[in-house]
């Protein structure tokens, strides 16, 4: 392998957070985290095609043609996306109702097409791989983080539990679009300037 | 198929169920392309003109060949193949018979394959229109809201430049707060059943 997991691992979670830093998929990370195990559900299914993906162009991509490579990419991506979709609406019909369009939508986010066309059609199979992986939970990270602010303040609850006392009244406009933005913004101030302090202080040790 | 079917299509698709500030769709390019009014404008157009003939092509190819043949499990990928082959048809197109429609819009048309919105109109003129006519229609007035908005919000954000906000809120954070500002004032109408 020609990079090392653990540079992989903190470029995709934190240096080069696909939804903090780069601002990529930003419409699936507003749709989607009105609530905890929706965000949770929402990554995993990206990470799985993420890394289905990545591994597949980075293996195809001595024959794909130079001109024709976004059609390419658009076609392996909207094949595992088709899959996911069908296996998410055989198993769990419930995750698929609530992030209905989201899922086939998946197809034209910005992180995976970037992630083949930056990574995956110049690196091996191993580190196509494992950017796959550690950019799928970069998101992950993300949806949890800002899916976590919103149920919390919208809906006084953590995963469907109720965390707040009964007598303080959820702000239910955290549930709304408008919450949706304020929420990301606000969230993305925030990592941006951890980030950046863990940046400065070059201490690699960073827990998840 | 009535004309006042058609505006409440329209109504609804422009201003109640707005694709950036109620569906979020397309907020890639709302984000990238709105810093100078003219620039999100020609984007505005260029979306616009693409949603509506995409919209009527995915919609007959549903019709006429996925439909009858019980493949609709392939309508993601059969879409995005449609759209990135008439965008690239287009810009084509453009470039060989109306050059100036080609340099207006030019660098933005690559872009439009990976705008959400275009396979999200698509996707939901299938599922909830039954007319060719309506699908179409509908994603003309989604693709209006589209415009609508970026306009909007290009005019805010031209504002923005003289702001002096904290160093953590530079940039996009302050940019997606201001976008959370517009949608309030768009969910006024929300909940209009129409």
């Amino acid at each position: 392998m020609k990079h090392k997991i653990s540079t992989l691992c903190r470029d995709g979670l934190l240096d080069n957070n696909p939804v903090f830093i780069q601002l990529l998929g930003i419409c699936s990370t507003l749709a989607v985290t009105t609530s905890l195990s929706n965000g949770i559900g929402m990554g995993l299914a990206m990470t799985l095609i993420l890394v289905c993906s990545n591994v597949f162009i980075s293996l195809l991509r001595k024959f794909i043609p130079n001109e024709a490579r976004i059609a390419a990419f658009i076609v392996v991506i909207s094949t595992f996306v088709t899959v996911v979709d069908l296996l998410l609406k055989a198993y769990i019909p419930a995750l698929s109702e609530s992030l209905g369009l989201f899922i086939p939508l998946i197809v034209v986010n910005c992180i995976i097409l970037a992630r083949a066309e930056a990574f995956a059609s110049q690196n091996g199979v191993l580190d196509s791989l494992f950017d796959g992986l550690f950019m799928g939970l970069g998101y992950t990270l993300a949806l949890v983080l800002i899916s976590a602010l919103r149920e919390i303040l919208g809906n006084g609850s953590i995963y469907g539990i109720r965390i707040l006392p009964e007598n303080v009244p959820a702000v239910a406009f955290f549930q709304t679009p408008a919450g949706a933005f304020i929420a990301l913004g606000l969230m993305t101030a925030l990592m941006r300037t951890v980030i950046l302090k863990l940046k400065a202080r070059k201490a690699p040790k960073v827990k998840h | 198929m009535d004309l006042v079917n058609l505006l409440l299509i329209a109504f609804s698709a422009i201003v109640v169920e707005n694709f950036i500030f109620s569906r979020f769709l397309g907020v890639c390019p709302f984000l990238g392309v709105s810093k100078q009014p003219a620039t999100a404008f020609g984007m505005g157009l260029a979306v616009t003109f693409v949603i509506t003939v995409s919209n009527f092509l995915t919609f007959e190819i549903n019709d006429l060949i996925l439909k009858p043949y019980g493949l609709e499990f392939l309508q993601t990928i059969a879409f995005i193949l449609v759209i990135a082959v008439l965008v690239q048809l287009l810009e084509m197109f453009f470039k060989r018979y109306i050059p100036v429609l080609y340099h207006a819009l030019g660098i933005y048309l690559p872009l439009i394959t990976t705008n959400c919105a275009v396979l999200g109109a698509a996707l939901l003129a299938v599922e909830s229109y039954t007319s060719v006519l309506e699908a179409t229609f509908f994603g003309f007035a989604s693709s209006i809201g589209f415009l609508v908005a970026l306009l909007i919000f290009a005019g805010v954000r031209e504002r923005l430049v003289f702001a002096h906000p904290p160093r953590a809120f530079e940039g996009m954070p302050l940019a997606l707060i201001s976008a959370g500002l517009c949608a309030m004032a768009f969910s006024g109408f929300s909940g209009i059943q129409l």
